[in-house]
Parts: structure tokens; sequence; C-alpha cells
């Protein structure tokens, strides 16, 4: 089967007054369907780069990225995108927020339908209730909840997360954690998530690649499938020790602490 | 007492509370009506002119409204060319500030020589001129301080420039359009005024002030003011009203 998701050596530099910075260099990714694959590095390492490789809104320099086997071009509708600041429209309700998408997309559910479709999903993240509310009267966590409705609306292939917990506390970030698992298995999607917390890539990929500094390349692919769906007493075990001791180090060695050499 | 209630009462009171300071203050400085009229002088006046009062209130209402609404159309074309456009926004910024800043009762006269007789189209114009600013700085920065992240979730689905202004970068200026809209009103009602006093024509408030004036009837002087403070206030609150349809999400709810 091929991957939905493939990138090969893919290298892109931004355009500076300086002359070109490159961010990307030699970047290889492949994501199966149904898989769930975070993406760890040091700051700055492009990695949100990456996800608007993958979504369309940046074309590689050199390399290629393909979705579903196709050359990505540009954008296209088959992707759902939630970023560390939700963005909601403060104008609209959580509602109309959530069918934003239905409304750009074409031949995607419209009028009664797609109403339906929104709320299942609303109530399906645990905001059964607010949808008549504005973002302004929501918590954090629940912004990122309705953030995530926005992306899945339309039933994308690809989900592509850039950070989305990264603003919350610790304990509202691992309800959104298990919000995750939940919302896969009865929504399955293809996902892509940018984080800077290894427990997060631990917990929700079952794949983890950690990229290298600046310009980054694959550095390191940790295999974290697992048999059952993880509970978070899961992230305390001897093994996820291990496998966080392994992270740990490959993004010490992405950060220039400690020479190449050192592993293996 | 109902909150709707108290939305009137309030304001009311305070309006006769600053009316009779004001009457006190002049009843007890003794001062004659051509230091300062007293509002106990200001209601024969009206009685007398009301016929004027009409006439010229309309007068200078609608040209103010004309030059609003020019000014709305001019400033959200500009602040738009200026929101999407670093190079526009680079190029134009000084030229506006510079235009802003000549006083406009010195243009008045150049404008009145350039337009001999065209007395509404120049009235029209200065009130334009002096209001416009506002309109442009605040459409041209809420539209370029859009965040990316808005424009990216749109984009990602394949939504053209067109529907990312409709539905994000429109809806998400207007309240600083407003908020710039609630300056340009009574800027317009400044502009209409100019044009009215410095024009020989005798049309507008404006020019009832200047007879008022020369004909030493300082009771009708005052009455003018008081005449173009309620104008202000009608259209300000116009402006309110319209905010709270157009952009009453932006209000923050009572605690």
């Amino acid at each position: 089967m091929a991957p939905l998701i493939e990138l090969n050596h893919v290298r892109h530099a931004y355009a500076t007054a300086s002359g070109p910075v490159p961010v990307l260099d030699g970047l290889d990714l492949s994501v199966n369907e149904g898989g769930f694959c975070a993406v760890v590095g040091p700051s700055g390492c492009g990695k949100s780069t990456l996800t608007r490789l993958i979504a369309g809104l940046l074309i590689p320099d050199a390399g290629e990225v393909f979705l579903h086997g196709d050359r990505v071009r540009g954008p296209r509708s088959t992707v759902g995108m939630a970023f560390q600041n939700p963005v909601l429209l403060e104008w609209r309700t959580i509602l109309q927020n959530v069918l934003l998408p239905l409304e750009i997309v074409p031949g995607a559910l419209k009028g009664a339908a797609a109403i339906d479709r929104a709320r299942s999903l609303l109530s399906l993240v645990g905001l059964e209730g607010f949808e008549d509310k504005r973002p302004s009267e929501l918590s954090g966590g629940m912004r990122q909840r309705a953030s995530l409705c926005r992306a899945l609306v339309h039933q994308p292939e690809v989900l592509i997360l850039d950070e989305p917990f990264g603003a919350l506390d610790a304990f509202t970030r691992e309800d959104l954690w298990q919000t995750m698992h939940e919302v896969k298995e009865k929504e399955p999607f293809t996902g892509i998530l940018i984080t800077h917390d290894l427990r997060e890539s631990l917990f929700l990929g079952d794949q983890v690649v950690v990229l290298s500094g600046r310009p980054a390349h694959t550095q390191f692919v940790l295999d974290n499938t697992r048999s059952h769906r993880p509970t978070l007493d899961d992230l305390y075990t001897p093994e996820a020790a291990e496998r966080l001791a392994i992270l740990r180090h490959q993004i010490e060695i992405a950060q220039g602490r400690i020479p190449q050499e050192a592993t293996t | 007492m109902s909150p709707t209630l108290r939305k009137i009462l309030v304001p009311t009171i305070a309006v006769i509370i600053f009316l009779i300071l004001w009457e006190a203050l002049v009843w007890a400085m003794g001062w004659p009506n051509y230091k300062m009229a007293s509002p106990s002088d200001l209601m024969p006046a009206y009685s007398r002119y009301w016929e004027l009062f009409l006439v010229m209130g309309w007068q200078t209402l609608w040209r103010t409204i004309l030059g609003l609404l020019l000014a709305i159309a001019v400033g959200i074309a500009l602040g738009m060319v200026m929101g999407f456009s670093r190079t526009m926004r680079d190029a134009l910024y000084p030229l506006l500030v510079g235009f802003n800043a000549i006083p406009k009762a010195t243009v008045v006269p150049i404008v009145a020589l350039m337009f001999v007789g065209a007395h509404d189209f120049n009235t029209v114009l200065i009130a334009f001129m002096i209001s416009f600013f506002p309109i442009a700085v605040s459409v041209s920065i809420g539209l370029s301080t859009l965040e990316p992240e808005y424009r990216d979730i749109l984009r990602a689905l394949g939504a053209s420039q067109t529907t990312i202004f409709w539905k994000i970068a429109l809806p998400k200026t207007l309240p600083e359009f407003f908020g710039a809209l609630k300056v340009s009103v009574t800027l317009a009602f400044i502009g209409t005024n100019l044009m009215e006093i410095v024009s020989p024509h005798g049309r507008g408030l404006g020019a009832l002030f200047d007879s008022g004036k020369t004909n030493s009837d300082y009771p009708l002087m005052f009455a003018v003011l008081i005449a173009l403070a309620v104008l202000g206030i009608f259209l300000y609150y116009i402006v309110v009203a319209l905010e709270r349809v157009f952009a009453g999400w932006a209000e923050r709810q009572a605690a």
C-alpha cells in the first residue's frame, strides 16, 4: 500500500533580504492511511514549514510531496488544519465557525445536513450546548476543541495539527490528548502532529519523527505502534520511559548538544 | 429601574444638570448675553427662527452625510489598497499624513476659488477631505494586521482571495472601521461648517451662525452651536446603532 502522505528529499529555503535561508534539506516522511505521525525537533527547525508544504500552501524548492500518490501543487480541500492559535472567527458562533470549511469546499454538505454534521462533531469533543456561544465566551481548551471540529468537518483525508495544544495548561492538554484518540476512533483520519512535547508525541503518534536542526532533515524515526488505545497511565510505564529517553537523546543531537557519533 | 429606562434617564438628567449649571454660572457672573448667552436666552432664538433652523439644519445634515459617505467609500478603498500591498502602504502613508496635517481651514478658500459658485459641491468636498483619513488608516491597519493563520485556514481549502476578503478580512476589520467612523462623523461636521461660515452662499447652520454674528444676535449664535451639537449627537448614535448591528460581536459582554 502506498503511503497517504509522502515526502521525498524535500528541500526548501525562505527568501530574505540577505539571501535565501534554507529551512528544510533532505526531509523524508511517510505516513500510511490512518496513521498518526508526530514530528518533533528543536525550535525553529522548520516544522511549521513542513505543515505548509503538506497543505500545499508552499511548494518545495526541490523534492516531492505526495498525497495519495498525487504530487501536491497547491492547496486542496482534502486537508484540515488546526494551529496553536485556534483562530476562531469572533463574529461567528461556535457552530458557524465549524461550518466555515463547508461554505468553501465545493460539493460539501449544505443546509441541514451540514448543521447536523457540525453538531455531531461538537458533541463528540464535548461541546454540546455551546453551539450558539461566541468564541470569546469559551475557555482556551474549548476553543481548541472547536478549532479541531472545524478542521474535521469536511472529512479531510489529512489532518494537520501545528502545535494545537502548545498554549494550554497541562491538565487541559491531557484532556485533549484523550479527546484526540476518541475522535480518531469515530472519525478516522490520517494525521500529522507538530509538537514540542515529547510525551505528547508518544501518546498520540504511532510514529515519531525527529527532525535535525536547521536546515532540517529526517534524523530519526521511532516506531511507536501500539496494540491498544493508550491511556495516560501508559505514559508512566518503563517502556514509555525508555522511548522517551531515546527521543530525548535524539533531540539533544538535533540541538547540537552532543555529537552525531554518540549514536550507535 | 429597567435598563432601557436607565439608559435614557441617566443622560437626560446629565443634560439637565449641565443646563442648570450653565444658567447658574451666567447668572452668578452677571454676564450680558453678548459675552455668554444662557440657556434661557436660547429658547426665544429657537422659537423666532425655528423655520430657518429646520431648513439650514437639513442643509448642513445632508451635506455632512454625503461628505461622510464619500469619505467611507474613498477611505475603505485607500485602506484596502494600503492594507493588501506593502509597497502602496509605504508609498501612500507619507502623502496621506501630509495631507491630513494641512489645516482644512486653509484649504477652504482654495476650494472655494477653485470651484466658484459650486457651494454644495465645495461643502461636501471639505466634509469629505477632513474625515476620510481615520477611515483609511483604520481599514489599512485592520487588514495588514490580519494574522497569517486566518488566511491559511481558508487558503488551505482552496479559497480565493475574494472569498478570504469577504469571509474574514472584512468582518475582522469592522470594529476598527466603526471606531474610526465615530471620529469621522464629528470631523465631517467641522468640515461642513467651515465651508458654510466662510462661503457667502447663506446656506446651512454655519451661515446662520455667520448672520448671527453680523447682526450681533448673540443668543442666535449660541443657539446654532447647540443645534450643531444635537445634530452631531444624532449622527453619532446612528453610527453606534450600525456598529451594534454589524460589529456587535466585538463588544465585551457585561460581567
